[in-house]
């Protein structure tokens, strides 16, 4: 597709494998693998460069959580799977736009992906709830919140970092950090 | 139990750090109490979302750092359809281009509509053919000319009057005359009318519509030979602002129509005409067009009524194509042209007191 980068192609099933063993190697692989096919889509369609990037990476994700859920069938190339997920969601952002003049221009040949796409949407909006809860807790709860829920660090390594002379206040203080939080995510 | 120990023993719970004895009453507190299963399965699910928020965003990051090798910008200069100014305005523009060329388009026919340009009559053009309308009132005198002629026990034309009427001109003297092919168009017989009132009949040996251009022949017992035609036909194009003249019958009588020809090309740009200021009736159709010399150089066919004056005349170089064009088996008597031209040196109208023994009238009879 193009002459300046040589990039390699992964086999489909050593990118879900990899996927499925975390591996950086793979991942890295894989991005480098689709990302022209994808600039090259949102930059012929009205988009830019950082346009291309936000919904190239919408659709790993997309493709990522699908593979780790397990319930990714190699029903078709991965290329036409990554395309056809990148071309929904940058119809529907010029269209949000209204940036969208009636037609695409295709390079490719693409899957109608709608059905999964509302799940990820659903899912990503719940997950923007949380980082906007998050961001209005403010510290130290957001830090205790992190450290306890997220990075799965021990009470005890919590109370030392925050300097609770008991286990028992650093409790209280994360119980009340869980509610408050809670609450603002719920509010939203 | 106060929410906090709730909490405390949910998580330890779920995260399977509670005894075994513990455990065993705490599933039994579960049984009894449905809120307290439905704060298990809530704080497993929002713990849980929290979890998923944390895989993103290194997810994100992990994407992100890869995203920094590449070279997005040379990528970009390299996938970029270079589309030429015209398409990219056309991508960008094409429903305000399209409503616009549509508005043009309805405009241009609406004026074409008023104007009455969409219709194929052409308003400006009158063939020079004397129609029945026009004509309503010679009929009358002619019928009642005719019914003298046959009650005078002479019977030089048919009885009944013509309908359509132009002029002609001899080409040679044995009977070849030329006029105008809408002028004989359709005719059921066509006679001739020389000056002295005598009528012969004719056959329509060719047609040509494309200059509108027809010879007659004269097959008539009482013709006798004209004699050599007193003037040549030029070859070459004549010069605008040559005075010209014209003989025909748009009436009973032969008229002389002095001009100048206008313009070397006829209606609507055509080549094959000459534009000519000079005043034609209906029935000059056909007419010969002369210049100074005594020299055809061209056939009358048509004026312009919008323009005042302005009248139309078959080149004569395309009259002689036409001649050429004549298979031969459809003449049975030589057609000749006269190359002599015996007028040059007259005055006007000695010129035309020659001329007038080789201009007829010619007459058409249809159903």
């Amino acid at each position: 597709m193009n002459n300046q980068i040589n990039v390699e192609i992964p086999s489909d099933s050593e990118v879900i494998i990899g996927i499925l063993n975390n591996s950086d190697s793979v991942l890295k692989k894989l991005y480098l693998a689709y990302f022209p096919m994808v600039l090259q889509l949102v930059i012929n369609n009205n988009g830019d460069e950082d346009e291309a990037k936000d919904v190239y990476q919408e659709a790993i994700i997309v493709l990522y959580n699908k593979v780790k859920r397990g319930d990714f069938e190699l029903s078709s190339k991965l290329k036409t799977y990554i395309y056809s997920v990148c071309r929904r969601l940058w119809l529907k952002r010029l269209k949000q736009l209204n940036r969208y003049g009636g037609d695409i221009k295709d390079f490719q040949e693409y899957l109608v992906v709608e059905d999964e796409l509302e799940k990820h949407e659903e899912r990503d909006l719940q997950l923007n709830k949380m980082g906007d809860a998050l961001k209005l807790l403010g510290e130290p709860c957001k830090t205790i919140m992190e450290d306890f829920y997220m990075h799965s660090r021990s009470m005890q390594d919590i109370c030392e970092r925050f300097g609770y002379t008991n286990a028992d206040n650093a409790k209280t203080q994360k119980y009340k950090c869980l509610q408050r939080l809670k609450k603002l995510f719920f509010q939203q | 139990m106060k929410d906090d120990q709730l909490l405390d023993m949910i998580e330890r719970y779920l995260s399977g750090e509670m005894p075994a004895a513990e455990r065993t009453q705490f599933d039994a507190l579960c049984k009894k109490d449905a809120t307290i299963s439905a704060k298990i399965a809530g704080h497993k699910e929002f713990t849980g979302l929290m979890k998923q928020y944390n895989d993103r965003l290194n997810l994100q990051n992990r994407l992100d750092k890869i995203h920094q090798e590449i070279d997005v910008h040379m990528l970009k200069d390299d996938l970029m359809a270079h589309p030429s100014w015209v398409v990219q305005m056309w991508r960008n523009h094409h429903s305000k281009i399209s409503v616009a060329a549509s508005v043009a388009i309805l405009a241009v026919l609406i004026i074409l509509y008023f104007t009455g340009d969409l219709s194929n009559r052409d308003p400006r053009f009158q063939q020079l053919k004397a129609d029945v309308e026009r004509v309503k009132k010679e009929q009358d005198k002619l019928g009642a000319k005719t019914d003298n002629i046959i009650k005078a026990g002479k019977t030089t034309g048919p009885a009944i009057s013509a309908k359509f009427r132009g002029t002609g001109f001899a080409l040679t003297g044995n009977g070849y005359i030329v006029t105008n092919n809408h002028v004989v168009n359709g005719a059921d017989s066509v006679y001739v009318q020389n000056a002295e009132g005598e009528s012969f009949h004719t056959k329509v040996v060719y047609t040509d519509p494309l200059y509108d251009v027809a010879i007659l022949q004269i097959n008539d017992a009482a013709f006798k030979n004209l004699g050599a035609v007193p003037y040549s036909f030029k070859k070459t194009k004549s010069d605008l602002g040559e005075a010209v003249y014209t003989l025909g019958y748009p009436g009973d009588d032969l008229k002389f129509g002095p001009g100048a020809l206008t313009a070397g090309t006829g209606f609507h740009g055509d080549t094959t005409e000459y534009e000519l200021f000079i005043p034609v009736n209906p029935g000059n159709s056909g007419g010969p067009l002369l210049d100074d010399k005594g020299n055809i150089i061209g056939v009358i066919n048509g004026k312009q009524t919008q323009t005042q004056g302005a009248a139309f005349a078959v080149k004569s170089n395309y009259l002689l194509k036409a001649i050429q064009s004549i298979p031969a088996d459809s003449l049975n008597k030589s057609l000749t042209l006269n190359t002599k031209n015996t007028l040059a040196n007259l005055t006007r109208t000695q010129q035309i007191k020659k001329l007038r023994n080789y201009v007829f009238m010619v007459k058409v009879y249809n159903q």
